[in-house]
């Protein structure tokens, strides 16, 4: 974690949050950073070393950053309870239909694109 | 001199954000820990365990969720730097972003629809409340993302974070067998789904069986967020 890109970081997202509250558009700060970041690395053609492990270091404990947020189930209990029916229906198959719609949209016009070494 | 009185220390500690702090990461290295001790079984995901233990601990003790989250707030606070830390992984698969291109970006943007529509769709169906409706239709995008489209439609972020751990355990226990069953022979293509569907849940998953796949989903979570981060909340703004 080197500060000073962990400072970038905060910086894109700062501006971000700052181009959301100034605009009002319907996009979270923080993706509007990343957005800003990103372009920053497109302008910049490479990929600091420094900013590559701080993101890294950000990234892998990704899972961690959702607990607290997650513990807030407690507050939600009598609610899941009381729409089980309609968040099964929207999590289970709904999210199977997702994967296997964008799947086959993926294979079907990547074909002319698909290698050998890609094939199953 | 009289013996410590358990139960005072107790309260005294639980208005602490340290303590708050430090149960988050010890719940989560628990779980972690069974996790790998398992051989990384999809069901024991450490972050429903560390969500049980935490809760289970908080409900037994009588600690309000607002007590626990002073102190986790630090954690939380992070998940913003992390969204923005997202951009890395974009930039370093460009290449092959732009070699898949109109495939790629037809099967982002088609199964960011279908997610999205079939998470407010089989909602709406089963009779779910507004709230549980806005909380519900960001749920196949990475959480951070999830959170700031929850909140900005006038969701609960809260319900969201734990709807999208849900949705990634579903997508990555179950997706392999679907893109079985469907005879998807393309790695891009399973992964790809895998990343739109079940961000990093379904990305970690994806990694394990085949890099390509893994390098895919990891792709499509980040395309997936952003697409879901702009398009989610304009439909709203212009529907209702």
């Amino acid at each position: 974690m080197i500060i000073r890109y962990l400072a970038l970081i905060l910086i894109c997202q700062l501006a971000g949050e700052t181009v959301q509250v100034a605009t009002d558009i319907p996009v979270p700060g923080p993706v509007i950073g990343m957005a800003i970041l990103f372009t920053g690395l497109l302008i910049k053609r490479g990929l600091p070393q420094g900013l590559y492990e701080t993101a890294g270091g950000l990234l892998r404990h990704l899972a961690l950053l959702f607990v607290p947020a997650g513990v807030g189930v407690m507050l939600h209990v009598p609610r899941l309870a009381d729409e089980w029916w309609p968040v099964f229906l929207a999590i289970v198959p709904g999210t199977l239909i997702a994967i296997a719609i964008t799947a086959l949209v993926m294979e079907r016009l990547g074909r002319s694109t698909l290698r050998d070494e890609d094939k199953v | 001199m009289n013996p410590p009185d358990l139960e005072q220390i107790w309260v005294y500690l639980s208005q602490k954000p340290l303590t708050g702090l430090t149960l988050t990461l010890c719940a989560y290295v628990a779980g972690d820990w069974l996790y790998e001790k398992s051989g990384r079984h999809p069901l024991l995901n450490p972050v429903p365990i560390a969500i049980i233990l935490i809760a289970g601990l908080l409900w037994a003790t009588g600690v309000p969720y607002k007590d626990y989250f002073d102190g986790a707030q630090f954690v939380h606070f992070l998940l913003g730097p992390a969204t923005v830390a997202l951009a890395v992984p974009l930039y370093q698969q460009i290449e092959t972003l732009t070699k898949s291109g109109p495939a790629l970006l037809a099967g982002v943007l088609i199964g960011s629809g279908t997610a999205a529509g079939c998470a407010y769709g089989f909602a709406y169906i089963g009779g779910a409340s507004t709230e549980t409706l806005y909380s519900i239709a960001p749920k196949s995008v990475t959480a951070p993302i999830a959170m700031g489209i929850s909140e900005q439609l006038g969701g609960l972020p809260s319900l969201t974070a734990v709807l999208v751990i849900l949705t990634g355990i579903t997508g990555a226990v179950f997706g392999p067998l679907v893109l079985n069953l469907t005879r998807i022979k393309d790695w891009r293509a399973r992964g790809l789904a895998m990343g739109v569907a079940a961000h990093g849940l379904g990305t970690s998953r994806a990694f394990q069986v085949n890099a390509v796949a893994g390098a895919f989903a990891g792709l499509a979570m980040g395309l997936n967020g952003l697409a879901t981060a702009i398009l989610i909340p304009l439909i709203f703004a212009l529907v209702f």
